[in-house]
């Protein structure tokens, strides 16, 4: 159990908070370029969101309020993790609602509510480097960012039409970050990827493992990378709904039903749709209580 | 006087820190200092390409021929020497001090190579259409129809089938590998196309119809050729003009049919003997 009078508040010591803050500030100056950091010795493992954890131990202040999801869960067995170490190493208070929070950690997605510019969205990332699929050398591709060399992303682009018809990258598509910097949007769906442009929020990258910190800061240019003839698609929800809350144009995940044993579907932010069914709820209830019954 | 398209003043590459005898022009062990070891790989090479003129290289394995055509494809930095290039600011700038930018303008845009090992040219692990696209792209292009296009066009030139477009040239043999590498360097329409040995380990029925294809394409394309080779009779067949090197140095050049029925220097005397 941790007992948070044993830790400097929220775990790391204010130097290593400050070096890590330092960094970001650089990541913030400079949308899409890879900032390398000392990423820290965590009691949790590497690829279990340390990038992520670091950032948010760096930023978090005595007043906010953490949320964490993991997947789009807020009741995964990483995500209360983590709440938990945070919370107990901060006292502050955490929260399941995308709205009430200032800081959100997430793995895997960004929240169905438009963010606002009073929170900050802190993502974790296990490949930072976007040209990590066309060059395995780190001393290469940092001089490919240097001299904005991105035909071989753009050839792997068209490899996948060549070779399917379409381009089959269905999470971590690579976006054009103010039209210079080539940039790995983390693992979320493409279905995301155009809430990072033109944003009202921060949003902060974390990879732990491979030690890089980078950020597109509010109102920043992000361009999923497509040709021109060739339109960016993103999974397509069309004629599916939420069968919990009933929401359309939502990331949706899909399931079989054990019973029919047919597909059905739920949204995968479970906090945007627990909050959808309380509000259901609540209205009904208003509605009732005027009908006096 | 017709300007060339290609001009290289005193061209030289040296590997080792030099010493005053071999900078003062003291005589060399073939191309290499006896007393610093300094390797002159290049020394101070005086080349001319005329257009839709084919200019053969000529020379045994370790005289310069490959360091000088890599070196004005930007793969090896140089020592010292300039080029100008016609279709480069009108000849008059120096295309060896230019910036990184630019060197992938005259790359993509201006020049086409075609390497002897297939490695070092194409990526054996992607597409032969994606892998003449890389250059495509590279000079900007960002039209996926209009790139697959042109791809079906090189490769229709080159005679490989469309059912092996999506193939990659490691399932190639020797000879498709450099009809790839062929298409890939002609992608953009360049004014100079840099074959560097391109025959060299092929049997020679593959060897006639790769050379075959290289006069189709000079007579076609209308195009400037520099030529590597250590085989006069490639060279006999398409160069022009001739120049020989030995140990990093150009030691005769002419027109070819003069180069090899005339020979004036002992070595190419030699080298012409050992041929017949």
């Amino acid at each position: 159990m941790i007992d948070a009078k044993h830790y400097n508040f929220a775990f790391l010591d204010e130097g290593s908070k400050r070096e890590i803050r330092r960094s970001i500030l650089k990541a913030v100056a400079i949308p899409g370029y890879q900032v390398p950091f000392g990423s820290r010795e965590l009691p949790i493992g590497r690829g279990w969101g340390t990038g992520g954890i670091q950032i948010t131990l760096s930023i978090i202040g005595k007043e906010d309020i953490l949320k964490v999801i993991d997947q789009g869960n807020d009741d995964s067995v990483n995500a209360v993790n983590i709440k938990k170490l945070v919370g107990e190493c901060t006292d502050v208070e955490v929260t399941t609602d995308s709205e009430e929070a200032t800081i959100i950690q997430s793995r895997h997605r960004i929240p169905e509510i438009p963010m606002r510019n009073d929170q900050i969205l802190v993502l974790q990332v296990p490949t930072p480097e976007p040209l990590r699929i066309v060059e395995p050398k780190e001393s290469v591709t940092k001089q490919m960012h240097a001299e904005a060399e991105y035909s071989g992303m753009w050839l792997s682009l068209f490899e996948d039409l060549t070779q399917y018809g379409k381009i089959s990258i269905s999470s971590e598509y690579p976006v054009m970050v103010e039209d210079r910097y080539v940039m790995n949007p983390s693992p979320i769906p493409r279905y995301d990827n155009w809430k990072l442009n033109d944003s009202e929020t921060l949003y902060l990258f974390g990879a732990g493992r491979e030690k890089k910190i980078y950020a597109i800061p509010p109102h920043t240019k992000v361009v999923s990378m497509c040709f021109e003839d060739v339109p960016f698609r993103t999974e397509d929800f069309e004629g599916k709904h939420c069968r919990l809350c009933g929401a359309t144009g939502v990331y949706l995940d899909e399931l079989i039903d054990e019973a029919t044993g047919e597909k059905v579907y739920e949204c995968n932010d479970t906090g945007f749709c627990k909050k959808r069914r309380m509000r259901g709820k609540n209205s009904m209830q208003t509605e009732n209580m005027q009908r006096g019954e | 006087m017709e300007k060339p398209v290609l001009r290289i003043d005193h061209l030289t590459v040296r590997y080792g820190k030099t010493c005053g005898y071999c900078r003062n022009g003291g005589k060399l062990n073939k191309n290499t200092c006896p007393h610093c070891k300094t390797v002159w790989a290049c020394n101070d090479v005086n080349v001319s390409l005329y257009e839709g003129e084919i200019l053969g290289i000529v020379g045994e394995s370790g005289s310069g021929k490959s360091t000088l055509m890599k070196s004005l494809y930007f793969d090896f930095g140089i020592t010292e020497g300039r080029g100008y290039l016609k279709d480069f600011h009108d000849g008059e700038e120096d295309i060896f001090s230019q910036s990184l930018q630019q060197k992938k303008y005259i790359k993509n845009h201006i020049m086409g190579m075609v390497y002897q090992n297939p490695v070092l040219g194409l990526r054996m692990d992607y597409s032969s259409a994606g892998n003449i696209a890389e250059k495509l792209i590279a000079a900007g292009n960002r039209n996926f129809r209009k790139m697959n296009e042109r791809v079906t066009e090189l490769l229709d030139a080159m005679e490989i089938l469309q059912s092996r477009k999506k193939e990659p040239p490691k399932n190639f043999s020797g000879g498709m590998q450099q009809r790839v590498q062929i298409s890939k360097a002609l992608a953009n329409n360049p004014k100079i196309l840099l074959l560097d040995e391109v025959t060299t380990g092929l049997d020679l029925s593959v060897q006639a119809r790769v050379l075959e294809l290289i006069r189709k394409i000079h007579q076609e394309f209308h195009i400037s050729i520099m030529l590597v080779s250590h085989d006069l009779a490639v060279i006999r067949m398409l160069a022009d003009r001739t120049i020989v090197m030995l140990d990093g140095k150009i030691i005769e050049q002419g027109l070819t049919d003069q180069i090899l029925d005339d020979p004036q220097q002992p070595y190419t005397q030699q080298l012409v003997h050992s041929l017949l």
